[in-house]
């Protein structure tokens, strides 16, 4: 009886201690040296959430950089990935589609890299590679009835947002889709 | 792969193995009873506990009060986060007001999180409170991991007491493991967690207006407090249902980096303090390689199979289910750690992996997760081999056999063959009865040999207290929620109680000192025949199955086949 006495005790002040203070002291700490980033690192533009730095959005229109394939569909109300398996006949008919359907959209091109096919883990991957986002710039310039000589304007741009491995080594170059799509706006609004 | 594949490999093995000897050495001290460097900060914390819950710190409990001690507190845990669950419609914090949780699927999730296995048949954005998540999840958390090493400790004190009657006392160890170790070390990460871009607040979620003008509902929580513990504690249970794919639990490399690290980093240590302890520091540097030299042929295997071309999708590198900041390097790498360790939280989904990742994932889980292993969990699961090794070298030359001192015994051996083909048997028989079950089968997404893998993956993985899954497979369903529930409770208990079993009937034994004839569990010879009854155990069990499974997927993978 003791025992079972002693185990209630233990576990509601523990309770209070791990499932309390402490996730409340974390969000205190939080919320005065890392305010933005504890609050999802969100966008704002006119005073309007666009978006999470974070989060992947979808992206469809010709003269935006597209982001990756994605089983939610770009929707976080829940999160996930495709889960289909190695030797799937259904995971092979989607990247057959999605090899059409990008080739059609980029006048042609079959070097279509692998980012763009595949479908990511969270379904939310706020990234794709360099590569994937150079493939893309021949159909925004066409979508912006734009000259064909502005294309090293917007390689350099994409260059500009290459995020590099963290301390120089740890994960993959890579470009954030939604900060580029904006840089983008920008710079071609600054233009006109 | 390039040479930044391989740097961030062996920086990865690099830090685990200088950070384990002095952690290793510091949780020595705590469950000594030494005084650290921490005692000054939260030693009073220990001792308020102590008074207000009635605490004798010099109480000692033989190992059947011990047993009952952990299986109350065990209880409780479990009433705890069911009750949350079925009545959070109707309390605090619960800003999406989101509904109760069904029985069968709250059944499920309690003890998931009681037995650290932290299996997820929900996902969590879309079904629990910040409530729910904080006060019953974060609380598993810290209390399941800190279970494990109570038990390894118990097992610890069996070994080095001679003649005694007892083995500690459960409260105080666990008390210590929580405000010592896993408190401490969870503030750390979760603030660099955060610095990094993990959320960490009780607004609700928010719905952004895209560039395109989608409306996004994007989830919030606090996360940081309650991935720190995750993976600190070897849980793994994430906070959303990517998991730590989700960028916000994983914003990062370096979150990515850091929170692999935790995975394992309290497990590797704890083979150093068992060698402290123990006094037994060469056996436990040379039990530290064999986990090590497992760990990398298991990664290996893993690197070599998902890198090379795959004819049934035409593609050389697959990156579904993977997450570019991650890449593939990191993806196997991660997946290989959560199935060493009990952790089974996932930065890419392990459905989509080459079939031989998949099956080295899941071929580690069946193991045992002694490859480091479950906090606490790794090191008495480890333990129960090694008596059977030494058991089976004293076959072999027709002697008693001795471990540290003590002789090994029939009731060791029972107790520890019990622990170890509980498992085994729960795993086969639960992934039998769903291949014959139609309602069972109806949950599958993948076809052909995948399918069988989708089924046996789950009954691993809840037996072993994993809880990483090919999560195609619908396992919200009451079948896979009751079968899949009882299996992580057997799992759990069976190999808990046989082994604080041992830790008693060791405990009772007097000093036998070793002589010329006692077998050596420092050396070579010893790891080579350790590594060889782990893998002829596991593979014995499995080989059939697996060769169902992934084996002949990849086979036929090879043929260019699709399903």
């Amino acid at each position: 009886m003791k025992t079972v006495l002693t185990s209630i005790k233990l576990f509601l002040f523990m309770t209070i201690l791990t499932g309390l203070l402490y996730p409340l002291f974390i969000t205190g700490i939080a919320k005065v040296f890392f305010s933005e980033k504890a609050g999802g690192s969100m966008i704002k533009q006119n005073g309007i959430i666009i978006g999470s730095e974070l989060i992947g959005q979808n992206f469809s229109e010709p003269q935006y950089f597209w982001p990756r394939p994605s089983a939610t569909n770009y929707n976080a109300m829940p999160s996930g990935g495709s889960n289909l398996g190695p030797t799937s006949a259904e995971l092979k008919k989607e990247i057959e589609n999605r090899r059409k359907q990008l080739i059609s959209a980029n006048g042609g091109n079959e070097n279509i890299p692998a980012d763009l096919l595949f479908g990511s883990a969270s379904g939310l991957d706020p990234d794709i590679s360099p590569q994937a986002a150079r493939y893309q710039v021949d159909r925004i310039l066409a979508a912006r009835d734009l000259d064909h000589s502005l294309k090293t304007l917007l390689l350099n741009l994409i260059d500009e947002h290459i995020e590099r491995p963290d301390l120089g080594v740890l994960g993959e170059p890579r470009i954030n889709v939604l900060k580029l799509n904006l840089a983008l706006d920008s710079l071609l609004k600054v233009r006109k | 792969m390039s040479v930044h594949d391989f740097a961030q490999l062996i920086i990865y093995i690099v830090v685990l193995v200088l950070l384990a000897p002095p952690l290793g050495q510091y949780m020595a001290d705590i469950f000594g009873g030494r005084r650290t460097f921490l005692h000054p900060a939260v030693g009073w914390l220990e001792s308020a506990l102590n008074r207000l819950c009635g605490i004798n710190t010099d109480e000692e409990m033989g190992w059947k009060k011990y047993s009952m001690a952990l299986v109350w507190f065990n209880i409780l845990g479990f009433a705890a986060v069911i009750v949350l669950q079925l009545l959070q419609k109707w309390l605090p914090l619960n800003p999406q007001k989101l509904g109760n949780v069904p029985p069968a699927l709250a059944f499920n999730t309690a003890v998931s999180f009681m037995t650290n296995t932290n299996w997820q048949s929900y996902a969590g954005e879309t079904t629990l409170s910040y409530l729910t998540q904080m006060l019953g999840l974060t609380v598993q958390n810290f209390l399941s991991a800190a279970t494990g090493m109570a038990v390894i400790l118990a097992l610890i004190r069996g070994i080095i007491r001679k003649t005694a009657l007892t083995i500690g006392n459960f409260w105080v160890d666990l008390t210590r493991s929580v405000i010592y170790i896993l408190l401490p070390l969870s503030l750390i990460l979760a603030l660099i967690l955060v610095g990094q871009g993990v959320v960490q607040t009780f607004a609700p979620a928010i719905k952004a207006v895209g560039v395109e003008g989608t409306i996004q509902e994007i989830p919030l929580g606090p996360v940081a407090s309650q991935v720190a513990i995750k993976q600190l504690g070897t849980n793994g249970g994430g906070f959303f249902n990517a998991n730590s794919a989700h960028p916000f639990e994983n914003p990062t490399a370096l979150s990515n980096f850091a929170e692999s690290l935790a995975i394992l980093l309290i497990s590797a240590a704890l083979v150093f303090a068992f060698g402290i302890m123990a006094n037994a520091r060469k056996h436990a540097a040379i039990i530290f390689v064999v986990m090590l030299l497992m760990f990398a042929a298991g990664l290996t295997l893993s690197l070599y199979s998902e890198y090379s071309y795959n004819p049934s999708l035409g593609v050389q590198t697959n990156l579904e289910g993977k997450e570019m900041r991650f890449g593939v390097t990191n993806s196997i790498l991660w997946s290989v750690v959560t199935t060493d360790a009990s952790n089974g939280s996932v930065d890419a989904m392990h459905s989509s992996l080459s079939p031989l990742s998949g099956g080295i994932a899941m071929f580690n889980i069946m193991l045992g997760e002694i490859i480091f292993g479950g906090v606490g969990a790794g090191m008495y699961g480890m333990l129960l081999f090694v008596l059977l090794t030494v058991f089976l070298a004293g076959l072999m030359v027709g002697r008693t056999p001795e471990y540290l001192g003590k002789k090994i015994e029939a009731r060791e051996v029972q107790m520890a063959i019990l622990a170890i083909l509980g498992t085994n048997a729960l795993i086969m028989i639960g992934s039998a009865v769903a291949c014959v079950l139609p309602a069972a089968l109806a949950s599958l997404a993948n076809k052909g040999p995948h399918g069988l893998s989708e089924i046996l993956y789950a009954f691993t993985s809840a037996a072993g207290n994993n809880g990483s899954a090919f999560a195609g497979l619908n396992a919200n369903t009451d079948f896979y929620n009751i079968a899949l529930g009882l299996s992580m409770l057997i799992g759990r208990f069976v190999v808990i109680i046989p082994s604080l079993a041992i830790a008693g009937s060791l405990a009772a034994k007097k000093y036998s000192p070793p002589s010329t004839g006692t077998f050596a569990t420092d050396n070579i010879t010893f790891a080579v025949i350790l590594a060889a009854t782990i893998l002829i155990v596991g593979a014995l069990t499995f080989f059939p199955a697996l060769s169902l499974g992934p084996i002949i997927e990849h086979f036929l993978m090879r043929a260019g086949a699709i399903f």
